[in-house]
């Protein structure tokens, strides 16, 4: 069959020429179709002898698979040619914007109420919580503080239209403290717990602000000491501002509801406080006077109070020197603690 | 408590300096709040004399002087101060001389040639030597000054002013002899607390006094001293004493009677005796009584205050200013010196209450020692001879009763227990004894007992922790390790059914809120306005009028939050907040955790303002609308599914409000607010609001798991026309009460009003997914379902179908 190679060669290069898929199509029904040239030649097979039959059929169907394996072959390539100008066409300028919905922010005080909550819970404090306006018992009375001492006039207190059982105003909280008293009647020792929350002094100028945010701190059992209260603290501090590089002191001081009583200082290794004693909680070994308001034996269980200002915290933080930010519910200032 | 340091260290004079002293005190519990020198740093500053004043040449406002600074031959001198004069003593920087400036550069003084004269230094005053801000004159000099000497010395002026700031148990610190007292104690350097001789008397003329009061006034020592020069100047040495503790020098005998208070903690009072009449009778008030005070305050009387009375009635308020009838003057020829004790509950709170201090009633109602009446007399008396002269009578000492002074023990054990340091029973004796605290000890180690005798100028030590602090605050704070604590190591696991209010916040943020924090406390217009509040929980001491009483509601401090970010061009404001609302509530009772007759719960309120999305490219910007913020709240609500109800709100457009229900409770609201108030808080467009109670998105339930079907599920969308007014709920509601088993879920897909439509009608589609956990589901059964939910909406809402 001499004249097979000439038919390869043109079916060959009418498949490479075909530039589509219809194209090839075509090409493929000139040589492999019905009527096709291939094909044509085998019908005509029919009049050679059984010998020369079989050798021609052979040679014709080698031709047919080269001829199949080529018209694969290309419309592989077509095909790929065509997915290629696809994904070029569909090409998009990923340095757009995304589009939807942004996130909001948690306010920064809050941000460290609950950093303040998490640290804590990590060696083992639970939360409580109170209500904002108290009684003059649990905010002052429970807490050693008797009307008249010169301890209240360190607060200066917020009365509402409203009176106790005893015919009391009742008033807003002017520390934490009060919620460490009603979780403490409730709860048996050991007693852990934090209670953070809103507080209120009538003291309004650059540095107070009327309404403020305290955490306070309570640990009874039957052997927590001052020295306790000094590893607690300190260690709080350092995890708080994520460094050991922190001093932190304690000096003796006073508080109605606690003795030895403390204020704590720190002070930064580092950054634009570096090297100044900078007040930050008041402390001490819970008076048994208190204790025995909790409902306990103080002569048994005894153990420590912090409390701590969560704006003071949060301004040292993350540089921020106005507290009157915190209540303005300005959106420039706050967007800056987006979560 | 302000004190100069010489005064100080003439009691107590540790080897130690400023800084360290100063620290010792901080560490001690007296906190030194500042320490200032006394003058500028200055040097070459010497005594001059001016012999010769004449007028400048060429200036009329300087003088040209002629000084004697010890030398043979005078200086001369330019000056512009307008009172010098010849024969005073001034301060003069001599040629050499370094000054410090009020900015704090320094100033050297050189020849200069000032309007064509030579000038050989500089006459000062008390400003430029940096001792005061007084610049109208030159400072002048004790007419006894030697001429030459050096000023800084003269004046003693290598000095610092320490300001204490003491805590209200340290009453036995107001004084300089107190402070010393505790520094002898903390250093261990010897106390010399001032000699005080007692003064005989020299005439029997005494004024009568009693107490009617035993228990508010239990001693009285007094005494009279006639025929004293009042109009005598205070010695130099007093009032820089005074002045240095912060004490104007007003006149000798006021000035006596301070500087006694200040050096050793006994507050005097000195009348003139020829205004004194009958007897001094120190008595509770009366109503109706009255009295004009030395600071020309007149205070009404009563019952509650204790009183100096005379014949004439009341003249004084006792332990906290004399009255202005008896006061001391400049023509005073005979005092009367009260010297008293009066307990500090009989003082405390008063002064307070007719919104004045003094330094009389800081100290007696913290307590006065009652143990130095007499020498206090004593003290004033040689004072009063030395300065103003005079014939003192006989020093009369009347006590009817004094505070108890129990003695306290204190266990060694227990010290080391609360402190959580080993500290030995030799350490607590030694610190008891350089506190001055009497004491015995029984038992040993570990059952040792302290007996401490409380002194009568401490008024702290009543109970062993008292005596446990002292220990503790002597022994050093900052000697206690910082121990981390030992504990049982018991789980604390949140519950997983209760959600935290963090949770919630970050759920918001997540929407693209941004949290806030208001006041509580409100205009009583908002509540009025947006609550419908007429009776708020008032405030009765204020801040300002604007923030009066205590809101029942957050979403009046979001709406100022959009117009305080409003007005700063913010276009678009989206913020939350949660916190406590505060509500009148005669029901409530005295609970663990609430206070009778109010509620106080925790609300979470969201406020939506502007554009619904930043603008941004492929997104068509509109304004955020009721269903924008009904998606929010559902996202925030969910699992829990919460249910609005169209219903009215004073701050809401009564067209666009819901009250939001969960499981059939009101929970909170949602909606637009009223055009009115828009208008009121300047918002160029309504803003969508919901606040609802924490608490009722805090309990959830436990998932519980079934198997999902393994049969597909068959979706059919179903469109009818209902009435416009129908709301959507109804149908859906009405779907869900048939109970049709098959029924997975319904929801609406779309909503369609348009003039194709018959007037009056809308079109509602809905996707219904059915699907069976037993078997495929047929057309035939999904036909069956389609025709139920079709029959029930035209049987209920003549709803028809669309085809």
């Amino acid at each position: 069959m001499r004249d097979l190679d000439p038919i390869v060669e043109r079916a060959l290069a009418a498949f490479r020429a075909a530039d589509d898929a219809p194209a090839l199509e075509n090409a493929k029904a000139l040589f492999l179709g019905k009527t096709g040239e291939l094909t044509a030649l085998l019908k005509s097979l029919g009049g050679l002898d059984p010998e020369a039959r079989k050798t021609a059929g052979a040679a014709i169907n080698a031709a047919k698979t080269v001829l199949e394996q080529a018209l694969e072959a290309r419309r592989a390539d077509l095909a790929d040619a065509r997915l290629q100008a696809r994904l070029a066409e569909e090409a998009l300028d990923v340095t757009l914007p995304g589009r939807g919905r942004g996130v909001g922010g948690i306010h920064p005080v809050i941000r460290t109420w609950q950093r303040i909550e998490e640290i804590f819970h990590s060696i083992g404090f639970s939360v409580a919580d109170g209500p904002e306006i108290e009684t003059d018992w649990c905010n002052f009375t429970a807490l050693n503080n008797p009307e008249n001492h010169p301890a209240r006039s360190m607060q200066d207190t917020f009365y509402v239209d409203l009176k106790d059982a005893a015919g009391r105003n009742l008033l807003l909280r002017t520390h934490t403290s009060p919620m460490q008293v009603r979780y403490a009647r409730q709860h048996p020792p050991p007693i852990k717990v934090i209670a953070p929350g809103r507080t209120y002094r009538v003291d309004s100028d650059a540095t107070h602000s009327p309404m403020f945010h305290q955490v306070e701190g309570l640990w009874i059992a039957e052997d927590v000491s001052f020295a306790d209260l000094k590893g607690v603290y300190t260690d709080f501090l350092r995890r708080f501002f994520e460094t050991d590089a922190l001093q932190v002191r304690f000096r003796p001081s006073f508080f109605p509801f606690t003795e030895p009583s403390a204020e704590i200082d720190m002070q930064f290794a580092q950054g634009p406080w570096k090297g100044r004693w900078l007040e930050i909680s008041g402390a001490g070994q819970v008076h048994p006077t208190v204790v025995r308001n909790f409902g306990l034996d103080p002569e048994r269980y005894l153990g420590f109070a912090f409390g701590s200002g969560l704006e003071r915290l949060t301004m040292l933080r993350y540089g921020i020197d106005d507290l009157r930010l915190f209540f303005d519910g300005d959106l420039r200032f706050l967007r800056q603690f987006a979560t | 408590m302000q004190l100069s340091e010489s005064w100080l260290r003439s009691m107590c004079n540790p080897p130690m300096d400023t800084a360290a002293l100063t620290h010792t005190l901080t560490m001690a519990g007296l906190e030194v709040e500042s320490c200032e020198p006394i003058a500028a740093a200055f040097s070459g500053v010497v005594v001059a004399e001016v012999l010769h004043v004449e007028r400048h040449p060429n200036a009329d406002k300087l003088s040209l002087c002629q000084v004697a600074v010890g030398e043979a031959a005078p200086l001369q001198i330019v000056c512009g101060a307008p009172n010098v004069r010849a024969g005073m003593k001034a301060p003069l920087a001599r040629v050499g001389a370094q000054l410090t400036t009020a900015d704090g550069k320094t100033l050297s003084i050189g020849v200069a040639k000032m309007r064509g004269i030579e000038s050989q230094g500089m006459l000062c005053s008390a400003r430029e030597l940096g001792l005061s801000e007084d610049h109208g004159g030159l400072l002048e000099l004790p007419s006894q000054s030697t001429v030459g000497s050096d000023v800084r010395a003269l004046l003693a002026l290598d000095d610092q002013r320490i300001t204490i700031k003491l805590t209200p148990n340290k009453a036995d610190c107001l004084s300089v002899l107190g402070i010393a007292r505790e520094l002898s104690a903390l250093t261990g350097a010897p106390l010399q607390a001032p000699v005080i001789q007692p003064v005989p008397a020299v005439s029997d003329v005494r004024f009568g006094f009693k107490s009617s009061a035993h228990d508010a006034c239990g001693r009285f020592t007094g005494r009279v001293i006639r025929k004293v020069n009042a109009h005598a100047a205070t010695p130099e040495w007093m009032r820089q004493r005074l002045e240095r503790a912060g004490q104007r020098s007003i006149s000798a005998l006021v000035d006596i009677t301070n500087f006694v208070m200040l050096e050793m903690g006994r507050p005097l009072h000195v009348y003139d005796l020829d205004k004194l009449s009958g007897e001094i009778d120190v008595r509770w008030g009366r109503q109706g009584e009255r009295l004009k005070l030395l600071n020309d305050q007149v205070v009404d009387l009563d019952a509650s205050v204790l009183c100096i009375t005379d014949a004439s009635g009341p003249i004084g308020l006792a332990g906290i200013m004399g009255g202005d009838s008896t006061k001391a003057e400049l023509s005073t020829q005979h005092i009367f010196l009260e010297s008293a004790f009066f307990a500090p509950n009989a003082i405390a709170g008063r002064a307070r209450r007719f919104n004045f201090s003094s330094d009389a009633s800081h100290r007696f109602e913290r307590g006065v020692d009652f143990n130095n009446n007499v020498a206090g007399i004593e003290r004033a008396t040689a004072l009063v001879l030395e300065i103003c002269g005079g014939e003192p009578g006989p020093t009369v000492d009347q006590t009817w009763q004094l505070p108890t002074r129990q003695s306290v023990k204190m266990r060694s054990a227990r010290a080391c227990k609360v402190i959580g340091v080993p500290i030995t029973g030799d350490e607590m004796a030694d610190i008891f004894s350089r506190l001055g605290l009497a004491h015995t000890r029984t038992g040993h180690a570990q059952d040792e007992v302290f007996t401490v005798s409380p002194p009568s100028f401490r008024f702290d030590l009543e109970i062993e922790e008292d005596l446990i602090e002292e220990v503790a605050r002597v022994w050093g704070f900052e000697r206690i390790p910082a121990q981390p604590p030992r504990a049982v190591a018991a789980m604390r696991a949140p519950l997983e059914s209760v959600r935290g209010l963090h949770a919630l916040r970050h759920r918001l943020a997540a929407s693209d809120f941004q949290e806030v924090v208001n006041f509580s406390f409100v205009d009583a217009a908002w509540e009025r306005d947006l609550v419908g509040n007429a009776a708020p929980i008032q405030v009765l001491n204020p801040i300002a009028s604007q923030l009066a009483v205590m809101r029942s509601a957050l979403i009046g401090g979001l709406l100022d939050n959009i117009r305080y970010n409003v007005a700063r061009k913010q276009a678009r404001v989206r913020v939350f907040e949660i916190g406590r609302a505060f509500l009148r509530d005669p029901s409530a009772l005295e609970g663990p955790v609430t206070v009778a007759g109010l509620h106080q719960p925790i609300r979470i309120a969201a406020a939506a303002f502007g554009a619904a999305f930043e603008p941004q490219w492929g997104v068509a910007e509109r304004d955020v609308d009721f269903f924008d913020l009904k998606a929010d709240l559902e996202a925030l609500v969910a699992p829990l599914r919460v249910r609005c109800v169209a219903a009215a709100h004073p701050a809401l457009h009564p067209g666009r409000s819901a009250r939001i229900e969960l499981e059939g409770r009101a929970v909170g609201w949602i909606g637009e607010i009223h055009p009115r108030w828009q208008a009121q808080f300047e918002l160029p467009k309504p803003p969508v609001v919901f606040e609802l109670d924490a608490d009722a998105l805090q309990h959830l339930k436990l998932p519980r798991a079934e198997q999902p079907s393994r049969f597909p599920a068959v979706v059919r969308d179903l469109a009818v026309l209902v009435h416009e007014a129908t709301p959507v709920q109804a149908l859906l509601d009405a779907i869900e009460a048939e109970k049709i088993g098959l029924i997975q879920c319904v929801n609406l897909f779309d909503l369609y009003h348009g003039k194709t439509l018959p007037k009056g009608q809308k079109s509602l589609a809905f996707r219904v997914v059915m699907q069976d956990t037993v078997k495929t589901l047929t057309d035939a059964d999904a036909d069956a379902v389609f025709a139920q939910i079709t029959k029930i909406l035209q049987q209920k809402f003549n709803a028809t179908l669309r085809s």
